[in-house]
């Protein structure tokens, strides 16, 4: 039963449990059905994965009801990729959020901030797994709206003025989105991806121009692409992101960075890839020559302004930004290796953001405090958190023997391999400034002195400690040891390319 | 005991030497420092093991498998590197020996810390000097560029924090910024990075893949994206390290880490591009004139530097550069030089830097110009300081006085008056900032300003230390064949 329907229980069961946490109303009882359901949800995810990789595609018909006309949940390796991700970050980041969110966020409301996580991740685990594109944008305003509560429920009060402008913004960028879908089912009556993607390449209505060339899809296309952009942060629509991440709650920040944007990047690789099948997107719109150079811009220009931060948060912030231009670079190239390297790239950095984000937290919960001024020399007091920001910041930049060594690695070779050599002097342009502002943080927190007339800080409770060390220790094992990550995107590149091919 | 245990020893006893300096730590300092000098001798053992195996032409080599396409993680020893893990590994004993007396002479703090550090470094070194491909050895590189910054911040102040900020910046932003696109733009070009005789660039060139310019393009990435051989611009870390204890700049700072990037270069310069595609390249004639001018510009300003250390510091900035240009003018004659003066350099130079900190020690003097008539109150550091000195300028009866002869040969070979010229002032410098610190230590009289402090020799171990690199710097003059021997392997690699 179980095997069968997994596809699905994955996404039902934190959704049921989100409910089940209100009516539990009391923090700790939430807490344990969220723990419950997310870590179902991971090892379910990892299970799929397995199956993915082994048997390929899964398909599920929603109540039956057979693809096109029902909605169809479809897992390819790269949806299980991302879903793994997901729920791992999640299973690492609930037994964390048990100590944390009682520091930040008042009791009262602990299990609206339960049932709000397990939205936002019932969600983003939704946009994974279906396929239908209507049916994602459903999931995506589920994450979406649930995100808006949890960020506002951040103790700084310019978390609601971040959470406002992120919900102005984001339901902008949703509503392109849906207009996008809108047009393309005005064109062809179908929501079905993969049916879209047959339907697009078939003759338009004066039966001798696909439907593709129409300019209908176009300027589907252009609001698709503009409002993904959107909710993945792409320079120059990143203007919501530094302070939702700076303003948020640590758990909120850490959960959002290593995984909203990365669904949303699969969001991209969807509307690229499998719904217009044919390549479309690259051969006839100057798709690859505007990604590209936007996505290389962000990353420079994002991690220059990181460089200028006074602000831990902020500058994790614009660092993510910077980073989800690598990813789409990966992707803007469109060749097998680009992809592969995307994807592997979205993955390390959701495991060094992760870390690099719960162990702000943990100072968070001594200092209370994100500015700079107010962190001096901290770092010497709370070794084992030191030890985590010392970890994932190497690894953001691309420091050997970490994973993102791995994944930069991957990236300069497929830039490479499209005789792209001006984007690698780029990449390694902000490679370089990454080891700047990465520098800074280190020298704000171990190498300068506290200052005399400061509270002394101990390290932070264990609750805290471990799960920050284990997914800075993953940053090691990927760049070390396990080569499982690199492995399947090569898989989920191949798979998209495939899909593009049919 | 195989080659290709020994192989694992050389590579892992340095680090379980760390693990195990930790576990002891303070509570027994004595036995703490037995385990360094014992995993030294360990270690030099191996490697002597493994040069045996070399000689008999057999293939020593160790595979870690694959993390990505192109990042392969393999060791795989021959003759170059072979001399310069014979140089590392030997001159580590020696230094522990001297570290010991030094920090004890000298009240250092943390002293656990320092050789645990030392330990990883060594590793490090040993492992590039290993390396089968670009991509172990940039692994390596930067390795060591992490381990050995705790030894330059040892001293923890304001000064140390400052050079180690130049230190860690010069040498990370240099190797990440250029070294790294020229390791990927040979992987893009040739498809792989493993070390082949020869060099694996020709056939992308005859496939017209890349243009002679663009060669010579990704040679200067590798000529100046390896901070650690200290080719001006990129020089400015070496004397900002100084800011460490004197053991570490003299093993570290005059031998691993600075020639792990003079490596670099040679072994890309013969196993990557190879040395008769190198001929080729115009833009090599620019860079070796830059290592050339290297060479003069750094013995003008030690001239000027009145502090021992820098003066050293930049001295060994000159010499690194007639290992650059050993290698740029790409003969065989030029190359052979270059690796004999790795070894030669080596012993010279750590024995002047062993005299700089038993002067340290034991009369706390730093500066040049404190050191009048020192040399009757430490006879046996100033003796050791001479043949050093000598070794460095390349006189006779030392070691430098071959490798400076081929180097000269090489560059006459090629045809660069230039460069011969270079190599020629250079020498003429280094007698006037180097020789004249020896005469001014036992010919002028003690200058006394004020009360002098009364000092004898430096600690016992400092001593031998200083004897035993003098000896070897000596013993490379009558018997340089011990090195000659393994180049002699590495000929046939060449063409």
């Amino acid at each position: 039963m179980i095997e069968q329907h997994a596809i699905i229980l994955v996404v039902v069961i934190p959704l049921l449990a989100a409910p089940l946490c209100v009516l539990l109303g009391r923090g700790a009882l939430a807490w344990g059905a969220a723990t419950a359901a997310v870590w179902s949800s991971f090892g379910l995810a990892l299970y799929l994965l397995d199956r993915t990789l082994d048997e390929g595609v899964q398909r599920y018909m929603l109540g039956g009801w057979q693809a096109p006309v029902g909605i169809e949940y479809r897992l390819d390796v790269p949806g299980a990729f991302v879903m793994t991700l997901v729920t791992a970050i999640g299973a690492v980041v609930l037994p964390y959020s048990w100590t944390s969110v009682r520091k930040e966020i008042d009791d009262h409301r602990h299990h609206w901030f339960y049932a709000c996580l397990l939205l936002c991740f019932a969600g983003l685990l939704g946009i994974t797994v279906t396929g239908d594109a209507f049916n994602l944008f459903v999931f995506l305003e589920i994450s979406s709206l649930s995100t808006y509560v949890l960020v506002s429920m951040g103790r700084d009060r310019r978390a609601l003025t971040a959470s406002f402008r992120y919900l102005l913004l984001g339901t902008l960028g949703a509503t392109f989105y849906l207009i996008g879908i809108g047009f393309m089912y005005l064109m062809t009556g179908t929501l079905n991806m993969e049916d879209l993607a047959v339907r697009l390449a078939g003759p338009g209505p004066d039966g001798v121009t696909p439907v593709v060339d129409t300019t209908t899809i176009r300027a589907a296309l252009a609001f698709l692409s503009v409002g993904v952009s959107i909710k993945m942060a792409l320079f120059p629509l990143h203007v919501w992101l530094p302070n939702v991440y700076a303003y948020a709650p640590s758990v909120v920040s850490a959960f959002l960075s290593a995984t909203a944007t990365k669904v949303a990047i699969l969001v991209l690789l969807r509307v690229f890839y499998t719904v217009d099948g044919k390549a479309i997107a690259f051969e006839s719109l100057p798709l690859a020559d505007t990604l590209v150079p936007l996505a290389i811009g962000g990353a420079v220009v994002a991690s220059f302004v990181a460089i200028y931060q006074r602000d831990v948060k902020r500058l994790l912030a614009y660092s993510s930004i910077a980073q989800v231009g690598y990813m789409v670079v990966g992707i803007g190239l469109a060749t097998q290796l680009g992809l592969a390297a995307g994807l592997l790239h979205l993955f390390n950095h959701a495991l060094m953001k992760g870390a690099l984000f719960l162990a702000i937290g943990c100072i968070v919960y001594r200092v209370g405090q994100t500015r700079f001024e107010l962190l001096r020399g901290v770092g010497r007091q709370m070794p084992l958190t030191s030890a985590a920001i010392v970890i994932g910041g190497l690894s953001l930049v691309g420091v050997p023997l970490t994973a993102g060594f791995v994944s930069k690695w991957a990236l300069l070779d497929a830039v490479l391999e499209d005789g792209r050599w001006v984007t690698a002097s780029f990449i390694l342009l902000s490679s370089l400034l990454s080891v700047v502002y990465v520098g800074q943080l280190v020298h704000v927190l171990l190498i300068r002195r506290r200052p005399k007339d400061a509270e002394p800080v101990r390290e932070a409770p264990l609750w805290l400690v471990v799960p920050t060390l284990v997914l800075a220790a993953a940053n090691l094992w990927f760049g070390v040891v396990d080569s499982t990550p690199s492995e399947i995107s090569r898989t989920a590149a191949e798979a998209l390319l495939q899909e593009m091919q049919q | 005991m195989t080659a290709a245990v020994a192989l694992l020893v050389a590579l892992l006893a340095p680090l379980a030497c760390a693990a195990g300096v930790v576990l002891i730590g303070r509570r027994s300092p004595n036995l703490r420092e037995a385990l360094s000098l014992l995993t030294g001798g360990v270690v030099f053992a191996s490697v002597l093991r493994i040069a045996r195996a070399v000689e008999a032409g057999e293939s020593v080599a160790l595979d870690l498998g694959e993390m990505a396409p192109g990042l392969r993680f393999a060791f795989d020893v021959e003759p170059l590197g072979l001399i310069f893990a014979l140089v590392a590994s030997l001159l580590w004993p020696v230094t522990t020996l001297y570290s010991v007396g030094y920090m004890r002479g000298h009240h250092e703090r943390n002293q656990t810390r320092f050789f645990c550090f030392f330990a990883v470094s060594i590793s490090a070194v040993l492992a590039l000097a290993f390396s089968a491909n670009l991509v172990t050895l940039f692994v390596c590189y930067e390795a060591i560029t992490l381990a050995t910054f705790p030894l330059v911040t040892h001293a923890n102040d304001r000064a140390a924090w400052q050079g180690g900020r130049m230190y860690l910046g010069v040498l990370m932003g240099t190797s990440i910024g250029l070294l790294l696109f020229g390791v990927i733009g040979v992987y893009a070009l040739a498809g792989t990075t493993e070390f082949t005789p020869g060099g694996v660039l020709a056939g992308p060139l005859a496939e017209g893949k890349v243009s002679v310019a663009g060669l010579g393009v990704l040679l200067a990435l590798f000529v100046f994206g390896t901070g650690k051989a200290a080719v001006m611009p990129v020089h400015r870390w070496l004397p900002s390290a100084m800011v460490a204890p004197t053991p570490v700049s003299a093993l570290l700072h005059a031998v691993a880490v600075v020639k792990a990037g003079v490596f670099t270069i040679v072994k890309v310069v013969v196993y990557v591009f190879g040395i008769e595609l190198l001929q080729e390249i115009e833009l090599r004639d620019v860079l070796a004139h830059v290592a050339g001018f290297t060479v003069v510009a750094a013995s003008v300003i030690a001239l000027r530097k009145d502090n021992l250390k820098e003066r050293l510091a930049y001295s060994t900035i000159g010499q690194l550069s007639y290992i650059v240009l050993g290698g740029l003018v790409a003969t065989q004659r030029s190359v052979e030089g270059a690796v004999l003066h790795i070894a030669t350099h080596a012993t010279g130079k750590i024995t002047l830097f062993f005299g700089a900190g038993a002067i340290l020690v034991a009369s706390h003097k730093k500066n040049v110009s404190q050191l009048d008539g020192i040399g009757r109150r430490m006879p046996i550091t100033m003796g050791c300081f001479l043949v050093g000195a000598l070794s460095i300028v390349g006189l006779p009866p030392t070691g430098g006085t071959w490798s400076k002869l081929l180097l000269v040969e090489g560059a006459a070979g090629a045809g660069d008056r230039l460069l011969v010229a270079a190599l020629l002032v250079s020498s003429l410098l280094n007698i006037a900032y180097l020789l004249s610190i020896p005469i001014r230590a036992f010919l002028r009289h003690e200058t006394v300003p004020g009360a002098p402090a009364e000092h004898g020799e430096a600690p016992l171990a400092c001593r031998i230390a200083m004897v035993i690199t003098a000896t070897l710097t000596i013993a490379l003059f009558f018997s340089p064949h011990v090195v000659f021997d393994l180049v002699a392997l590495m000929v046939p690699n060449l063409s």
